[in-house]
């Protein structure tokens, strides 16, 4: 073991708090019923056929395990053998065999259509709110953080599992056996089973009560547990900070503090849950002791024979299992209520823009963009845009100019329509952007934003994602357009080298240049550039000034950057200051007129000290 | 074995629970099994032979032993429990403490997923053999053992035919096994193949929507989760083809034990209540064999897990600490390669090559050069992240590896490429080095890092809570707290790896006039691009492929015609050209 930084012994108590991780929201949500109706309406598509026929089976699967103690115990026991009836005993055990064989046929069909059903309403969940989600707007995803997306499309569709698996299904099968014994045991001998009886009142306290004290110890054990496994996640991802820092002693205490908070926590969940099983058994046994007593007295009195004394120590036995399960079943909804909340709340998330009910199909855009009189705010509070009135004509390159929150980005996000605007209209082609089909409009527009995202896999899979179904000569080609060719065929498998999305194999510069590939092969007749150059090093900024004038010939640009060498030879540019354009034209027209982009201009030289 | 040996000391300090458990299993076990006897004696000889008078006694003693029983399987079930989870806290604790001071090239090398996935998953694996594999083995035993002993001194030659079915069952259980193990290792990996691919999907959904790719997306992800669905069913088949072969074959053993057994009875070779006694025990041997796939099992994943919980543990740490450290002293700041070479793998290019250079205490080194070219290799071998291959790194006149690395590192703060900060306030992000730190501190740390103003913005200042769900801040932003962060340890030595990428230009220029007064009395060393961030340097070095291939001062280096001047033109030009345009108008 490690002694290092040992002789420091005196550790703040501050950083027993030091980090803090949210709690989990609840794991288990009050009882609704509307919720669970429109969960079920997930089994609406299979209620033709896996529905019904794994019902049937799980029915008659429940009728044999209730009829074969009654056929052992009554008949095979007293009537059979304790009669000493050979053939009787040839005819029964011939009748049970079958029922196992039944049985057995049963089960066999009973599990596999039971879990088809349950994994098809999953996939069908999980496809349902991926698919949603994809068509989410931006301000969806800018206010949530991508891990907890994460969890509700794989972690709470996936804990609705055991309910569509089993549980709905076992809920038939246990009211049936709970009320099936209840009459079987009466028709056998209904002084006996009242008797008997005593020992639910007790089964019942214990599933509700005591099930819900050991449910509510546990929760409190996955609580702290996640919170464990939150730091454990974040103090490997901050590893180099914590030891530049050398705060791994500190680190230490803390962890030690959760760590035995888990430990505690899971002691008392055990003392809770060890009760359990002895409580039942426990209860079972007075069950027994009941029939023993009283039965033994009711076959001395003659009213019972011994067939039925041991059909009911059978049942007896068999009681426990259903009303068991049922409990967890109440668990299983109740933690389902909680997961489908959460489900059912990104499900009725709505996209802040919607198409019109025809829209028109944008066809051979030539890029013409014009924006007349917008108005737009984000909140309806502050306003983001004011006033805006600009045109680009097909195949021009303008840029946007302005201090960080002056409405550059807001402008590109408009012509995608990403938002929609407060008021004026956006034009694409002389048609309204809300007119139009989203896929058509966004599929003509690519934005190159200032993070490349890598997706895990090839360096050619990354570049064709600008267009799915290009050649593999067409993603080499675009790759040698914009200069990136030279640096793939370095890898290790030149194109075919695995890349991640936090590998490290490429450098900000080089991703930069994968994305304009990207761009390049998906072909946009318009193409925003969002702070793609910033964050590079000068080597790579070299190339890829070369590669942005490819890019950009022949299209529609719209260009947003701090750095003039990349804006001076637009068409047009903009300079706008809190949502309004307050300046245009080309740089040297700017230039003349000695206003804020002359200001910006040479502000930005005094800092380079080039005076 | 081995594995279990060498993880002996986290389990077997506390073995009382073990043994508790054991003993109380036993005695559990016992009186279960003294169930069916108790039902045949009921039957034999109360009901058949008619003495109803031991009716009170057979009660009173049933139910003091069930009694008994019950207070025996909380405590066996109680102590076998925490014997596992004793150990999973303990394992814990020294898996952190270990993780803590491995260095950077492990870290280089190993995947968070994975290391968490042995921190989570396999911790649980081997706790919950621990918790219940072991005594779930005793009890197969056990219940096995004892069952077959009091069948055979009922009737043997019951016995024999009744558990005729057992070898079937043997063989099934162990096809079975044999199919669903890699069936449900197949449904893992596609989970976590689905999961990946969810995980990409959200995490770039930027790039996703700025392409317009949702539909292609969304068919890549249906291929994903439809083979999660199939490699499910795929398992639950297996499940439905032996499951209930297994059941039936039980139900074979009871056919087989009514038959004979029904034949014997009305023979009178049997007392009917010891046939139901063998109804009972037969489920007895049938139940845990049934389950001895899960037992051996559970002992497999026990020892992959303690495998993979011992690759950690036994990982060697290379940064050794000195036998007789130098200890609290206060570092002046005086920095001296000689011949430094690194390299980061045996056989691998050299990431530094032969480097040496010296900086005087309270001078500011500029460093320039290309991504990968050693800049960052430089610092990180002052701090001692990675040790050097060849040549030493001298501080203070004494080689690093003298230092106490806590000496070492406390006095010099590093602000590292990716501002990584900890789900906490703002406050204690900038107080991480440094908790002691007081409020004033921590503000003037803030303002030197030019943070004070946006920090003042937000809701709650500097009790914003950061990370998972607390405010996002942008690049720039988290910059700054990391550079506050550094500021406010107080450190003798400031290293700044490109700390300013993501800031503009005039905000770079605003912190660079606020940390004119941080680096006074402090030796600084910067990593940048942009020539503006280094050109007051009092050294600047120009890497290039592992070596300085240029050093000097601002001043000499723009007109030597090497590549600090090729950089410079490349930044500048057009600056020049637009100013003097300009300045002739």
């Amino acid at each position: 073991m490690s002694k290092q930084g040992n002789h420091r012994n005196n550790i703040n108590p501050n950083v027993m708090n030091r980090f803090r991780y949210s709690q989990e929201t609840a794991i288990e949500k009050p009882f609704n019923w509307k919720q669970l109706v429109r969960l079920l309406q997930y089994l609406k598509p299979y209620s033709k056929n896996l529905l019904p026929k794994s019902i049937i089976v799980v029915l008659i699967n429940t009728v044999i395990r209730l009829a074969i103690p009654l056929i052992i115990g009554y008949l095979i026991l007293e009537k059979a053998i304790y009669n000493k009836d050979a053939d009787l005993l040839v005819q029964l055990i011939v009748l049970v065999g079958a029922l196992y064989l039944i049985a057995y046929i049963a089960n066999y069909y009973r599990i596999r259509w039971t879990h088809q059903l349950g994994q098809n309403v999953i996939y069908d969940i999980r496809k349902h709110l991926f698919t949603h989600v994809q068509g989410l707007s931006n301000n969806f995803f800018d206010n949530r953080s991508a891990g907890s997306i994460l969890v509700r499309i794989m972690n709470d569709t996936g804990s609705l599992q055991d309910l569509f698996t089993s549980g709905i299904i076992n809920l038939l099968m246990d009211m049936i056996m709970l009320v099936g014994i209840i009459v079987i045991l009466f028709s056998l001998s209904p002084m006996l089973t009242i008797a008997v009886m005593i020992i639910l009142p007790l089964m019942f306290f214990i599933t509700t009560k005591l099930r819900r004290n050991i449910r509510r110890s546990w929760q409190d054990v996955l609580i702290v547990q996640s919170k464990l496994n939150s730091h454990l996640n974040e103090s490997l991802q901050g590893i180099r900070v914590t030891q530049s820092f050398t705060q791994e002693r500190e680190n230490m205490a803390f962890f030690d503090g959760i760590n035995t908070d888990t430990l505690e926590r899971f002691r008392y969940a055990i003392k809770k849950n060890s009760m359990f099983r002895p409580l039942v058994e426990l209860t079972n046994a007075i069950g027994t002791i009941v029939l023993i007593w009283f039965g033994v007295k009711l076959i001395q009195s003659g009213d019972i024979g011994i067939g039925i004394f041991v059909s009911f120590a059978f049942y007896l036995g068999m009681f426990w299992e259903p009303i068991s399960r049922l409990g967890q079943l109440y668990n299983q909804l109740l933690m389902a209520m909680a997961s489908s909340e959460r489900i059912f709340e990104y499900l009725d998330e709505r996209p802040i823009v919607a198409e019109i009910k025809n829209p028109v199909e944008l066809k051979n855009v030539e890029g013409h963009i014009q924006f007349k009189d917008v108005n737009f705010s984000y909140d309806n509070k502050r306003t983001a845009l004011k006033g805006i009135n600009l045109e680009i004509k097909p195949g021009q390159t303008i840029a946007l100019v302005g201090h960080t929150g002056s409405g550059k980005t807001t402008i590109a996000n408009l012509i995608s329509r990403f938002y929609d605007v407060t008021s004026g209209t956006v034009l694409i082609d002389g048609h309204d952007v809300r007119d139009v089909s989203l896929k058509s409009l966004r599929s003509s527009i690519s934005i190159v934003l200032q993070e490349t995202f890598i997706f895990s896999g090839t360096i050619m899979e990354n570049i064709r994602f600008g267009r799915p179904d290009a050649t593999d000569d067409e993603v080499i080609a675009a790759a040698k357009a914009i200069g990136a060719d030279s640096f793939i065929e370095k890898l290790p498998h030149g194109y075919e080298t695995e890349v991640e999305e936090r590998g490290n194999i490429l450098s900000v510069g080089e991703r930069q240049l994968i994305s304009f590939a990207r761009a390049l092969l998906a072909d946009p007749k318009i193409l925003i550039l969002d702070e793609a150059t910033a964050s590079i090093d000068t080597e790579s900024e070299v190339k890829i000034q070369n590669a942005l004038r490819k890019l950009l010939k022949g299209r529609t640009s719209i260009i947003i950057a701090h750095r003039l060498s990349t804006i001076r030879d637009s068409d047009c540019i903009y300079v706008l200051d809190h949502g309004k354009i307050i300046e245009q034209g080309n740089h040297d027209e700017l230039m003349e007129q000695r206003g804020e982009y002359y200001k910006l201009t040479t502000a930005q030289f005094k800092m380079l000290d080039v005076v | 074995m081995d594995t279990f040996k060498k993880l002996k000391e986290f389990y077997w300090t506390h073995k009382r629970y073990f043994f508790i458990s054991i003993v109380f299993l036993i005695i559990t076990t016992s009186i279960t099994l003294i169930y069916p006897i108790v039902l045949q004696k009921t039957i034999d000889e109360v009901i058949i032979a008619g003495s109803y008078n031991l009716i009170p006694y057979l009660v009173i003693f049933y139910f003091l032993l069930m009694v008994i029983k019950g207070v025996t399987t909380y405590i066996q079930q109680y102590n076998g429990d925490m014997f596992g989870i004793i150990a999973m806290y303990k394992l814990r604790k020294r898996l952190y403490e270990k993780l803590q001071y491995l260095p950077f090239r492990y870290y280089d090398n190993a995947k968070t997923g994975d290391i968490m996935s042995r921190l989570t998953a396999d911790v649980q694996g081997f706790r919950h053999f621990l918790s219940f594999g072991f005594t779930e083995a005793i009890r197969f035993v056990l219940f096995v053992g004892i069952s077959m002993i009091v069948m055979f001194s009922y009737s043997v030659k019951l016995t024999i035919v009744t558990l005729l079915a057992l070898p079937f069952l043997i063989v099934v259980v162990k096809k079975f096994d044999k199919l669903v193990h890699p069936a449900f290792r197949e449904v893992r990996r596609s989970f976590g193949r689905l999961n990946t691919k969810v995980q990409e999907n959200v995490s770039g959904i930027k790039t996703v929507k700025s392409l317009s790719k949702e539909e292609f997306e969304i068919n890549r992800f249906h291929d994903f989760n439809l083979d999660f669905r199939d490699k499910n069913i795929f398992n639950s088949n297996i499940w439905a083809k032996y499951f209930p072969l297994m059941e039936f074959i039980g139900n074979v053993c009871i056919v087989l034990l009514l038959s004979y057994g029904g034949y014997l009875v009305i023979n009178n070779e049997l007392n009917p209540g010891e046939l139901v006694a063998f109804y009972s025990l037969t489920g007895y041997i049938i139940m845990p064999i049934m389950n001895l796939g899960f037992i051996i099992n559970m002992f497999s994943q026990a020892k992959a897990s303690g495998e993979r919980l011992v690759e950690i543990l036994e990982e060697p740490n290379e940064i050794k600490e000195h036998n007789n450290p130098i200890k609290d002293v206060e570092i002046q700041g005086e920095v001296t390669f000689n011949n430094v070479t690194l390299k980061y793998r045996g056989d691998d290019k050299a990431a530094l090559e032969n480097i040496s250079f010296h900086v005087p205490k309270g001078s500011v080194v500029g460093l320039i050069g290309a991504t990968g070219s050693g800049k960052t290799s430089v610092t990180q071998l002052i701090t001692r992240f990675y040790d050097v291959t060849e040549g030493e790194v001298i501080i203070d006149g004494r080689n690093v590896k003298e230092y106490d690395l806590y000496t070492l590192r406390s006095q010099i703060g590093f602000v590292l490429q990716e501002p990584f900060l900890f789900s906490s306030t703002i406050k204690a992000n900038i107080a991480y080095g440094n908790p002691d730190a007081s409020m004033e501190e921590i503000i003037d740390a803030a303002k030197r890092a030019d943070a004070h103003d946006f920090i003042m913005e937000l809701p709650d200042g500097y009790d914003t809570l950061l990370g998972e769900r607390g405010m996002g801040l942008s690049g720039g932003q988290r910059q700054r707290i990391s550079i506050a962060r550094a500021i406010c340890m107080n450190p003798k030595i400031l290293i700044l790896d490109d700390a300013t990428s993501a800031v503009d230009m005039e905000t770079e220029f605003s912190i660079q006039k606020a940390m004119q007064e941080v680096m006074k009395d402090r030796t600084t060393f910067i990593i940048a691009h942009r020539i503006s961030s280094i050109k007051h340097a009092d050294q600047i070095f120009v890497f290039d492929e592992g070596e300085i291939v240029e050093r000097g001062i601002h001043e000499e280096l723009i007109h030597n015609g090497g590549p600090y001047e090729r950089i410079y033109n490349i930044q500048y030009k057009d600056q020049i050209k637009i100013l003097q345009q300009a300045v002739n108008k």
